[in-house]
C-alpha cells in the first residue's frame, strides 16, 4: 500500500531538498526547498530538472505556500510539491487543491483523519490545480 | 432571492458535520484550544467576555420570513431570546454553548445560512447597498454579483488562510450606502460609454488602528473577468503582505506602502496571468443566479398618494421611507434604535413580528443594513401605515434614521474581549440627551459611530461625530473624532482634542452639536458645516 | 491577591477558581498566591478550563474585586441588561464595575 501521505505513484525524489540560492547556484541538483516567502516564479527556467519541491509552512497560519505551490502548478511543473512544516490536518484538502500531492508535517498526520478531510466536501466552488470540477460547470455541462 | 441548489446545501451541510467533528474533537481533548481557535474563528464562533458569541453571516444583508423565523427561534431556544445586527449587515448570538454551536449550525443550513468565515483571516461576508433591487437609483441588482462572489470565496483553496481578514462590498449607484472605501475590496457596478456593464473597482481601504481609504484601482472592468482579478488582488496581497506583525497584515497596509500605482501595476500582470488560465465563472452560471432576483411581481396602477393625516405616521414616513424604483412602491426602514437602546440588538419576538410584516408586505423580503437596522424593502406606499401601526406596538417605530438618534455602536466592553471601553452607555446617554424628535429633526442628518477600541467595528473613523473608547490606566476614555463620513464622498475623521470621560464626552457631543447649529448656512448638514469651517470652527466650542 | 478565572469550556460561562472547583461568582474567588500557574495548567489538561489565566484582585467589604473594569464586566455580566447578569434583582450592580 502506498504511503498515505505521498498522492504519487512514482519514485519518491531520493536527494535532499536544498535552500532556494543553493539551488539556483548548483546546476545539477533537482529538489529545492521553497521557505515561505520565497518567490517560486524564479524557478520557472529550471522547471525541468526540478523532481521535488519542498514548501515550508513556519505557522500554519501563513498561508503564502498555497500561492507558492498554485505558481509553480500553473507554470506547468508536474513533479513533487511537498508540504513541511506546522501543516495541519484542516490544511491538508485545501493543498492538495492548491497541487500539493506530499506532506511531512512536523507533527505527523493521522491517516484516518487524512482520508476524512480529503472526503469531507462533496464539491468544489472553483476549479485549482486538482482538476476537480467545480460546481458552476456541473450545474451547466 | 437567491435558492441553494444541492450543490450549495451539501456544501453547508458537509461544514457542519466538519464543525461537529472539530467540536467533539476539543470537548474530548484530542484538540487543544491553541488548535481548536482557528477551526471554530472561521464558523463564526468567538470567546467572548461572558460565554461563546456566534456571528451568522447574512449575505449582502438579505432575508426572508423563514430565515428571520429561524433567528427567531434560535435566539428563543439556544441564546437569551435576542439577537445583535452588526455593522457588517451579520447577526450574533452572545450566549452561546460550545456544545450547541454544531446544532445551531444545523439549524442555520436547514433555511439556508451558515456562519462560514464570518472571522478568522479569511474572505468575510460579502456586504452590499441594503436597498440593493429595490432603490430607484440603482443600476442593476448588486447582489448576482454579490452572490457570485459569495461561491468564489466560498473555501477558496488558495485564499483560506489571508495575512488578515478580507471584507468586500458591492454597489451599483452613485449613492454609496455600504461604505464601500472602507472595504480591503469593494466594487461599484457602471456602465461604461458602450453601454456594457463592469466594475469600479477599489482596494485598500479599511478602519482599525490604521485607517486607510481605498484607492480606485479600476475605472471598469468587464464583468466577465471579477473573478481573475479579485484572485489576481488576493495572490499580490498574499504573496507580499508582511507576516511578522498582525498590525501590518491587512491589505490596506500593503495598498498604501506600494502606492496606488505600484499595487495596480502589480494587479495588472498578475490578472494578464489569471485570464490565461481561464478560471472565470461563465456568463451563464451568471445568468443563473440572477433569474433569482428577478424583480418581485410588483402591481401596476398603485397610488403614489400617501395619508399623512396621522401627524406621528407623517413623522415616521418622512424620515424612515427611501424611493423604491417601482411606481406605487416604497423602501421602509425599521430602526433599531430606540431611544436609550441597544443599538443592532432584537428580541426573538421583534424578528418575528418583522417576519410577519416581510411575509405580508414585502414580497417576503429583508434586508440588515450596516447601520445595524432593517429594512422591508417593496412596500405598497398604501401599506405603509399598517406597517407603520405593527411596528408601533412593537417598538420598531422609531424615526431617527441617519439622525442623532441613529447611533451606530459596537457591542464595547459589555460584551467584546478586545474592547478598551464600553460603547452601549455612551450610545444611550447621547440618544436620550438628544430624546426630544423635534431636536433631532432640526439637527438634521448627524452620523454618531461609537467604537470601544482601535478596531474600530463602531466604525467611528466613518463617523460625522466619531467616539472611540479607550483605556486609560484602567477607566474608560472617549476620544472624539469629527468630519468622517462613509458615503460617497468618503472622508476619515479626525480626532478633536483630548479625551473625555463617560459623563464628559456626551456633553462634548452636544457642545459639538450646538455649535454646528449656531453656524450652519441654509441647508448645511453637519458634515457640510464641519468641512466648511474645519475642525478649528469646533474646537473652541468643543473645549472651551 | 491572585485569582484564577477563565471559561468553562463547553458552556462558556464565567468561573473564578475556588481553591478547590470553579465558581460562577467571583465572590467564591481563592487567593491562589504563587500557584496560578500551576494550576491552570492541570485544569486545562483536564479541559474543566478553558483560556484560563491569573488576574489581581482585592478584597473589599463587597466580595473579592478584580482590579481590571474588563473582569469585573465579566463578574457581573453587562452592565447594559442588568436582567442578564448574575445580579438581575440590584438595578444599581453595574455601579461595581466602574
Amino acid at each position: 500500500m502506498a504511503d498515505p501521505l505521498r498522492f504519487r505513484d512514482d519514485a519518491a525524489a531520493d536527494e535532499p531538498a536544498v535552500s532556494l540560492e543553493a539551488f539556483l547556484d548548483q546546476p545539477h541538483a533537482t529538489s529545492v526547498r521553497l521557505e515561505a516567502g520565497d518567490d517560486a516564479r524564479v524557478l520557472a527556467p529550471a522547471l525541468d530538472r526540478i523532481r521535488l519541491v519542498e514548501i515550508d509552512f513556519p505557522k500554519f497560519r501563513d498561508g503564502r505556500g498555497f500561492s507558492s505551490a498554485r505558481i509553480l502548478r500553473e507554470m506547468g511543473y508536474a513533479g513533487e510539491i511537498k508540504a513541511t512544516g506546522d501543516v495541519l490536518i484542516d490544511l491538508v484538502a485545501f493543498m492538495r487543491r492548491c497541487g500539493f500531492d506530499s506532506f511531512a508535517p512536523d507533527l505527523p498526520l493521522n491517516p484516518d483523519d487524512v482520508r476524512a478531510a480529503l472526503n469531507r466536501y462533496p464539491n468544489v466552488y472553483q476549479p485549482a490545480a486538482d482538476g476537480a470540477v467545480p460546481i458552476w460547470q456541473l450545474r451547466h455541462g | 432571492m437567491y435558492k441553494y441548489d444541492h450543490y450549495d446545501q451539501a456544501m453547508v451541510d458537509a461544514r457542519v458535520a466538519e464543525f461537529r467533528d472539530q467540536t467533539r474533537r476539543r470537548i474530548e481533548g484530542h484538540l487543544t484550544d491553541d488548535q481548536f481557535k482557528p477551526l471554530r474563528l472561521k464558523n463564526g464562533l468567538y470567546l467572548q467576555l461572558h460565554a461563546y458569541m456566534l456571528r451568522v453571516a447574512i449575505p449582502y444583508g438579505t432575508l426572508d420570513s423563514r430565515q428571520m423565523r429561524k433567528l427567531a427561534h434560535i435566539a428563543r431556544t439556544y441564546d437569551r431570546g435576542y439577537g445583535h445586527f452588526t455593522t457588517r449587515q451579520n447577526l450574533q448570538y452572545n450566549w452561546v454553548k460550545l456544545e450547541e454551536a454544531p446544532d445551531i449550525l444545523a439549524e442555520l443550513a436547514s433555511v439556508e445560512m451558515h456562519a462560514i468565515q464570518t472571522s478568522g483571516e479569511s474572505i468575510r461576508n460579502i456586504s452590499a447597498d441594503h436597498y440593493a433591487g429595490a432603490a430607484a437609483d440603482e443600476l442593476i441588482d448588486p447582489r448576482p454579483w454579490a452572490e457570485m462572489l459569495r461561491q468564489m470565496t466560498t473555501f477558496h483553496p488558495e485564499f483560506s488562510y489571508l495575512p488578515r481578514k478580507f471584507k468586500i462590498a458591492v454597489i451599483a449607484s452613485a449613492a454609496d450606502r455600504a461604505a464601500l472605501r472602507w472595504h480591503d475590496f469593494a466594487l461599484r457596478i457602471v456602465e461604461n460609454a458602450s453601454g456594457e456593464i463592469g466594475f469600479e473597482v477599489f482596494a485598500g481601504g479599511g478602519m482599525g488602528r490604521t485607517p486607510f481609504i481605498a484607492f480606485r484601482i479600476r475605472e471598469f472592468l468587464p464583468t466577465a473577468q471579477i473573478f481573475s482579478y479579485l484572485q489576481a488582488v488576493l495572490r499580490v496581497w498574499n504573496r507580499n503582505a508582511r507576516r511578522d506583525n498582525i498590525h501590518k497584515q491587512r491589505m490596506k497596509i500593503l495598498v498604501h506602502e506600494l502606492g496606488q500605482e505600484e499595487f495596480t501595476r502589480q494587479v495588472e500582470a498578475e490578472l494578464a496571468h489569471y485570464l490565461t488560465l481561464g478560471t472565470d465563472f461563465p456568463q451563464a452560471e451568471y445568468d443563473r443566479i440572477a433569474a433569482y432576483f428577478a424583480p418581485p411581481p410588483f402591481e401596476t396602477g398603485l397610488s403614489d398618494e400617501i395619508d399623512r393625516s396621522d401627524p406621528d405616521f407623517a413623522v415616521w414616513v418622512n424620515q424612515q421611507v427611501a424611493a423604491h424604483k417601482a411606481p406605487g412602491y416604497a423602501i421602509a426602514n425599521i430602526s433599531l434604535k430606540p431611544i436609550g437602546g441597544i443599538a443592532g440588538d432584537i428580541s426573538a419576538e421583534q424578528m418575528d413580528l418583522v417576519a410577519d410584516l416581510a411575509e405580508r408586505f414585502s414580497f417576503d423580503e429583508l434586508r440588515a443594513s450596516h447601520a445595524q437596522n432593517l429594512v422591508l424593502p417593496h412596500v405598497r406606499k398604501t401599506d405603509l401605515y399598517a406597517v407603520w401601526q405593527a411596528l408601533r406596538d412593537a417598538g420598531l417605530a422609531d424615526a431617527n434614521l441617519d439622525l442623532v438618534g441613529d447611533i451606530i455602536a459596537c457591542p464595547g466592553l459589555d460584551y467584546c474581549s478586545l474592547a478598551n471601553a464600553r460603547s452601549i452607555p455612551i450610545a444611550q446617554q447621547i440618544s436620550e440627551r438628544f430624546a426630544d424628535p423635534a431636536r433631532q429633526r432640526d439637527i438634521g442628518e448627524l452620523k454618531i459611530k461609537i467604537s470601544g477600541c482601535i478596531n474600530a467595528c463602531g466604525h467611528h473613523h466613518a463617523g460625522h461625530i466619531g467616539i472611540l473608547g479607550v483605556d486609560k490606566k484602567g477607566s474608560e476614555s472617549y476620544q472624539l473624532l469629527l468630519g468622517g463620513s462613509g458615503d460617497e464622498e468618503t472622508s476619515q475623521a479626525r480626532i478633536a482634542g483630548p479625551g473625555f470621560d463617560e459623563a464628559g464626552i456626551v456633553d462634548a457631543v452636544e457642545r459639538a452639536v450646538e455649535r454646528y447649529r449656531a453656524v450652519r448656512e441654509p441647508g448645511e448638514r453637519f458634515i457640510d458645516t464641519y468641512r466648511r469651517v474645519g475642525m478649528d470652527g469646533f474646537k473652541e466650542a468643543i473645549y472651551g | 491577591m491572585k485569582i484564577l478565572t477563565g471559561n468553562d469550556l463547553k458552556t462558556g460561562a464565567v468561573i473564578w477558581w475556588t481553591g478547590a472547583d470553579w465558581s460562577i461568582h467571583v465572590a467564591d474567588a481563592a487567593d491562589v498566591g504563587d500557584q496560578g500557574e500551576a494550576i491552570l495548567a492541570a485544569e486545562d489538561a483536564a479541559r474543566r478550563v478553558n483560556n484560563g489565566y491569573a488576574i489581581d484582585a482585592e478584597r473589599t467589604p463587597e466580595g473579592v474585586r478584580p482590579a481590571h473594569i474588563k473582569d469585573r464586566v465579566r463578574a457581573l455580566g453587562p452592565t447594559v441588561r442588568p436582567d442578564l447578569t448574575l445580579k438581575p434583582a440590584d438595578p444599581n450592580a453595574g455601579n461595581w464595575v466602574i
